[in-house]
C-alpha cells in the first residue's frame, strides 16, 4: 500500500476511533470536538478542490459557510416558530429535517459560488483573491444588517434538527452523520481528482495555453470546480450550524475563509486527507495551546510559517512524501 | 485544384511601433509540409500564434477547413482540428508524461467534463495517449515527471499531445530545437510520414531538416512574406540569398 494511503486510514482510524472511545467513557465533549474536526475538515475538502486542484486561492470561501449555515438557520427558526417562510405566491414552510436543509444548503451554496465564480474566474491571481475577498465582506455586511434574522446577534436554534430514524441530540449519533458526509465527499473528491475533469483542472492549474490548446475550456473547468467546491463547503456550514445551534455572521467574516484556507495549507494543499489532517490539528492546537494561553494563535502563526517555508506539502506531505501520479 | 486546409489572408499584427506581421497570406495544401522560416524576430511565432487563435489579428482572416475561423478563440480552433506544438514548451510539468498525452486525449474526446471514472481507467483514452507517446519514442518515459524531461524529449512530448488531436492540421513551431543530431534526424524522417495524416506549418531553424522535409517555403523577414515557392525555387530566389541566407547575390 502506498505510504499516503495508509496515513489517510490512520488518520480516518483516528477520527472515528476517538469519539468511540469517548462515547464509551462518557466524554461527550470530546465527541463534540471530533464532530468539529469532521465538519471543518469537510468545509476544506471543499475549498481543496478549488484551490489545491484549480489552484484558486479563494478568500471567500466563508460565504457558502456561511449561506450552508444561514439555509440551516433559516428554515429552522420558521420551523421552530411555526411562520412560513415565504406566503406569496406560494407557500414555503421551514423545516426541521436534516436532509432538506442539507439539500438547500448546497444548492444555494453551489448556486452563490456560480454566480460569484462567473463574475470573478476571469481575473486569477491577486484579483481573484481580492474579489473573493469584497464579495465575502458583502455578504458578512449585509447579514448584520438584517434584522429579520437576528442581525449581528445571529440566530439561535433551541432543538438540534432531525434525521429520519436517529437521535440527533445524542453527541455520537450526530458525530456518526457528520463523519459519513465527510468520507462521502472525501470520495467524491478521490474520485474527482482521478477523473478527466481533475487532470485538466490540475493541467489547467499549471499551463493554462496547454489546456486551451487541446480544446478544453479553461475558464468552463474553473467555474465548474468553484461550484462544486462551494457546494461542499456550504453542506459543512449546516452541519456547523447544527452543531453549535447557533449561525451568526461570523461565519461570513473573513477569519473564516482564513481559517478554512489554514486547514488547506496545514494539512497539505492538493492532498486528498490534507484537509481532515489540517482541520485535526488546528482544532488540536486551539484546544490545547488555547487552554494556556489567549494568544495561541501565535503559535498558529509560527506553525504555518513553518510550513509554508520548510514543509510545502503539509503535514500530509511531510508525513507521506512527495506526491505520486495516481496509478 | 483542391481548397487549402489552412489559409491566412493579407494578416497583419502591431506591437506598439513595430509590426510583426504585415499582411501575410499563406496558404497550407493537404498532404504538404510547408516551412516557414526567417531570422529570429521575423515574427515566425506571432504568426502561428494568430493562426491558433491565443492572439488576435489587427487585420485579415484566418480560414480552416474553407470556415473563416477569424473571431474563434483557441479553443474553439483546436476543436476543429487545429494541433499546435509550442516553440517554448507549455506543458504541465507537476505531471507525468503520461498524463499530459491523456490531456490531450481527454480535449480530443470532449471528455473533460466526467467526473467519476479514473482517467487511467479508461482504456480509450489510455490507448490513444500510449499510442502517442509510442509514436515520438516516448513510451519508457510514460511514468516520468515532466519536468523532469531534457528540453528535446519536450519538445517530443509537445508533438505527441499534438498527435493525441488527431487533428486535420499541425502547427508546429521549431519542434526540432534541443533534440541533437540523433534526434532531429528521428524527427524529421517521422514528420516526413506526418505529412500524410494531416499537412504541417512548420517554422524551423534547422535548414537541412527544411530543405529535407519541405514540400514548400515561405519566407518572413521583419513580419513581410518576401517569398513564397518550392525548396528549389527558394534556393534559386535572389532577395531570399540577399535577406536571409545571408549571401551576396
Ligand atoms: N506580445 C508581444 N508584445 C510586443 N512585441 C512582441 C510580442 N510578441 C512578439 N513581439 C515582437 O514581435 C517580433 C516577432 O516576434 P516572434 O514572432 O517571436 O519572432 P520569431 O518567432 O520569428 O523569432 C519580435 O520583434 C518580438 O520582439
Ligand atoms: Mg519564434
Amino acid at each position: 500500500m502506498r505510504r499516503e494511503t495508509l496515513l489517510n486510514a490512520v488518520i480516518m482510524g483516528a477520527l472515528l476511533l476517538v469519539p468511540l472511545w469517548a462515547w464509551v467513557a462518557d466524554e461527550p465533549f470530546t465527541i463534540t470536538l471530533a464532530t468539529r474536526v469532521a465538519i471543518l475538515s469537510l468545509a476544506g475538502v471543499g475549498l481543496n478542490i478549488a484551490l489545491g486542484l484549480g489552484g484558486l486561492v479563494s478568500l471567500g470561501h466563508a460565504i457558502f459557510f456561511g449561506i450552508g449555515g444561514y439555509a440551516m438557520g433559516i428554515l429552522a427558526s420558521h420551523a421552530q416558530d411555526y411562520s412560513p417562510l415565504l406566503e406569496s405566491p406560494f407557500l414555503i414552510e421551514g423545516t426541521k429535517s436534516m436532509p432538506v436543509i442539507w439539500l438547500v444548503a448546497i444548492v444555494t451554496s453551489a448556486l452563490a459560488a456560480l454566480v460569484i465564480g462567473a463574475l470573478s474566474l476571469r481575473t486569477s491571481g491577486v484579483y481573484f483573491i481580492m474579489i473573493t475577498l469584497a464579495f465575502g465582506q458583502m455578504f458578512f455586511f449585509f447579514t448584520i444588517s438584517w434584522p429579520a434574522y437576528g442581525g449581528e446577534d445571529g440566530l439561535s436554534i433551541y432543538v438540534r434538527n432531525g434525521f429520519p430514524g436517529l437521535n440527533t441530540l445524542d453527541p455520537i449519533q450526530f458525530f456518526a452523520i457528520c463523519f459519513v458526509l465527510l468520507s462521502l465527499a472525501l470520495f467524491a473528491s478521490s474520485r474527482i481528482s482521478r477523473s478527466p475533469f481533475g487532470l485538466a483542472l490540475t493541467a489547467a492549474r499549471q499551463s493554462e495555453t496547454r489546456v486551451l490548446t487541446v480544446g478544453i475550456d479553461s475558464f468552463r473547468l474553473r467555474l465548474v470546480a468553484f461550484t462544486i467546491s462551494g457546494a461542499i463547503t456550504g453542506l459543512a456550514g449546516a452541519l456547523f450550524a447544527d452543531l453549535n445551534r447557533f449561525v451568526s455572521p461570523t461565519m461570513f467574516s473573513w477569519q473564516t475563509s482564513g481559517e478554512i484556507i489554514i486547514f488547506v495549507i496545514l494539512g497539505g494543499v492538493g492532498r486528498l486527507f490534507g484537509p481532515v489532517a489540517g482541520a485535526a490539528l488546528f482544532i488540536l492546537l486551539e484546544h490545547f495551546l488555547g487552554g494556556l494561553s489567549e494568544f495561541w494563535q501565535i503559535y498558529l502563526g509560527f506553525l504555518l510559517l513553518a510550513v509554508v517555508l520548510f514543509a510545502r506539502g503539509g503535514l500530509i506531505g511531510t508525513l507521506a512524501g512527495r506526491e505520486v501520479a495516481h496509478d | 485544384m483542391t481548397e487549402p486546409v489552412l489559409e491566412t489572408r493579407n494578416l497583419t499584427k502591431r506591437f506598439g511601433a513595430l509590426t510583426a506581421s504585415d499582411g501575410v497570406s499563406l496558404d497550407l495544401r493537404a498532404g504538404e509540409i510547408h516551412a516557414l522560416i526567417g531570422p529570429n524576430g521575423a515574427g515566425k511565432s506571432t504568426l502561428i500564434a494568430q493562426i491558433a487563435g491565443s492572439l488576435a489579428p489587427d487585420e485579415g482572416s484566418v480560414l480552416f477547413n474553407g470556415e473563416d475561423v477569424t473571431r474563434l478563440d483557441t479553443v474553439a480552433r483546436a476543436r476543429r482540428g487545429l494541433g499546435r506544438t509550442f516553440q517554448i514548451s507549455a506543458l504541465a510539468m507537476e505531471h507525468t508524461v503520461l498524463q499530459n498525452a491523456l490531456l490531450g486525449a481527454v480535449g480530443a474526446t470532449g471528455r473533460a467534463f466526467r467526473f467519476f471514472r479514473p482517467v487511467l481507467k479508461d482504456t480509450a483514452l489510455l490507448a490513444r495517449a500510449t499510442e502517442a507517446l509510442a509514436r515520438v519514442g516516448l513510451q519508457d518515459l510514460a511514468a516520468r515527471q515532466t519536468a523532469e524531461l531534457s528540453h528535446g524529449q519536450r519538445r517530443q512530448l509537445e508533438v505527441a499531445v499534438a498527435l493525441t488531436l488527431k487533428p486535420r492540421a499541425f502547427l508546429m513551431d521549431e519542434p526540432m530545437a534541443g533534440l541533437g543530431a540523433g534526434g532531429s534526424k528521428r524527427l524529421t524522417t517521422f514528420l516526413g510520414e506526418l505529412r500524410r495524416e494531416a499537412p504541417i506549418l512548420l517554422v524551423e531553424h534547422d535548414m537541412d531538416a527544411v530543405f529535407a522535409l519541405a514540400d514548400r517555403i515561405s519566407v518572413l523577414v521583419y513580419g513581410r512574406l518576401i517569398a513564397t515557392g518550392t525548396v528549389d525555387e527558394i534556393r534559386a530566389d535572389r532577395e531570399v540569398r540577399r535577406a536571409y541566407l545571408g549571401e551576396d547575390a
